[in-house]
């Protein structure tokens, strides 16, 4: 096996090129490959040094997020907690505070697991990656991507450089939830992701849903926003949480049966939503949701 | 195939002859000879192998070693003030918060990064900053309360 640690990003895009696969905090490849779920590739490239991937940037009205950020730097950073805190919701349920410090988001993203937790929040948010090669760069959305469990649609020698994610509108909010049975180390048995707009009475202007961990990769919930459209926070809760149930299609597992990950994902979703309201009213609500609601574990 | 490369590890300089696929935590232990990190499940779920790369814990069983180059690496042989034990450490034993001690070393070093940056937390803020490191001895209070009185000293 050869490792070679890049230090800009042409470099990473050549050796791709040349068949190299990357690693980032190496969470999930080296882990699985000591788990023995795939072995380590042969010729690997590092690609946490190098600075373009890990800085968060405000563009032309977009926030764009370097692949290499990790989770603990998304969840405390304090513009993502405040636009976007779905996504810093997300970040801060991953692992434990060492998986946090070396796992990135371009990991999370492009390892395409069904239980990935930043997924469902990038997807009520309007996400998109940006992926580059030699001589190509292409953005791609959310649900072009993930094509299955594990699965992308990227090409070998694509590295995601960029998550770009729109300002959200006024009087916006973004909340994710997830059931766990403990309060780290876990993994999502389900989750799910909400954002929501709302009118000066305080009804529901536009939102979206996605689900963690009920379906072969993070899927949205179709037709969230026309299903909530000028309904109150707590009236469009019970709806989406009824869909959610409804558009499920878990499979039975270790962590939990397709049953009870059917019921519980309408339970999580009517809390995403709730908390994302409250959040788009004004509430402040401490990021992760999970602590500061009580969802999940009890410690 | 084996390649050179060097680690740094408590501020010395190692020269390293190992394959790249080894882990960090092999390397520490049988490379450079400093046992002090231990191998619990060597599967990143039961933080006995944490160290810090640049101040930060990481799991080092699943870290590969090669892509520490670079970086500064602490074990908890480098948190030893010269003879004398780190604070962490004294209180650790004085408070009962060690019984077999397997886990103390990684529990050393996640306390140490949390004071580092976090030097009053709360104690739910110690939860969190341990929350990678299981102990099949103590029942955790005695470690809890290790720590915090590392945080009240100082
Ligand atoms: C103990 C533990 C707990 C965990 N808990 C959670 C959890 O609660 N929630 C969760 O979602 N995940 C969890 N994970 C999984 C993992 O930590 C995350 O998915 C993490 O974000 C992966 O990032 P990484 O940088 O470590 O990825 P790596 O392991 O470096 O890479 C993962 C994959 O993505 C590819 N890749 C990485 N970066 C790029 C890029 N920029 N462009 C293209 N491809 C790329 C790699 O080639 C590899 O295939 C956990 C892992 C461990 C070990
Ligand atoms: S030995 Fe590394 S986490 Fe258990
Ligand atoms: S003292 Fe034995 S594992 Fe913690």
């Amino acid at each position: 096996m050869s490792l070679t640690i890049a230090n800009s990003l042409d470099e990473i895009l050549t050796s791709l090129a040349a068949g190299a696969r990357p690693i980032a905090g190496g969470t999930d490849l080296v882990v699985g490959a000591r788990q023995g779920k795939a072995p380590l590739p042969d010729s690997l490239v590092a690609i946490d040094r190098v600075t373009a991937l890990s800085k968060i940037e405000t563009v032309n009205g977009q926030v764009r997020i370097g692949a290499g950020v990790t989770h603990s730097r998304l969840m405390n950073d304090p513009m993502i907690v405040e636009r976007y805190p779905g996504l810093a919701d997300a970040a801060a349920l991953i692992g434990s505070p060492s998986t946090r410090n070396v796992g990135t988001i371009g990991g999370n993203v492009m390892n395409g697991s069904p239980a990935m937790d930043t997924g469902a929040p990038l997807v009520t948010l309007g996400a998109v990656v940006e992926l580059h090669s030699v001589g190509s760069t292409r953005q791609v959305a959310l649900s072009d991507l993930w094509t299955g469990p594990g699965r992308t649609s990227a090409n070998p020698d694509e590295l995601c450089v960029y998550i770009i994610i729109p300002h959200p509108p006024a009087r916006s909010g973004s909340a994710y939830v997830r059931l766990e049975y403990r309060r780290a180390m876990e993994i999502a048995v389900v989750g799910a992701g909400a954002s929501v707009v709302l009118a000066e009475d305080g009804s529901i202007v536009s939102g979206r849903v996605a689900m963690t961990s009920v379906a072969p990769t993070i899927v949205e919930l179709a037709n969230a926003s026309d299903a909530m459209v000028g309904l109150s926070p707590v009236e469009a809760a019970t709806v989406i949480g009824a869909m959610a149930s409804d558009q499920a299609v878990p499979i039975s597992d270790l962590r939990g049966s397709d049953r009870y990950r059917r019921h519980t994902i309408g339970v999580m979703a009517a809390r995403a939503l709730d908390a994302a309201a409250r959040r788009a009213g004004g509430e402040p609500i401490g990021v992760p949701v999970n602590r500061s609601l009580g969802i999940g574990a009890a410690r | 195939m084996n390649e050179t490369y060097e680690l740094e590890v408590n501020g010395v300089r190692y020269p390293i002859n190992a394959a790249m696929d080894r882990n960090l935590l092999s390397v520490l232990r049988t490379e450079i000879g400093l046992t002090g990190t231990k191998e619990g499940c060597d599967d990143c779920e039961c933080g006995a192998c944490m160290v810090l790369i640049d101040g930060q814990p990481v799991n080092s069983c699943s870290y590969l070693a090669a892509q520490a180059q670079g970086r500064e690496v602490t074990t908890v042989e480098g948190i030893l003030d010269g003879d004398n034990l780190h604070p962490l450490q004294r209180n650790l034993l004085e408070e009962g918060g060690v019984q077999c001690g397997f886990c103390t070393p990684g529990m050393i070093m996640s306390a140490q990064a949390l004071l580092t940056r976090n030097p009053s937390p709360t104690e739910e803020e110690i939860r969190i900053g341990l929350s990678g490191n299981l102990c099949r001895c103590t029942g955790y209070q005695r470690i809890l309360a290790a720590v915090e009185r590392t945080a009240a000293e100082s």
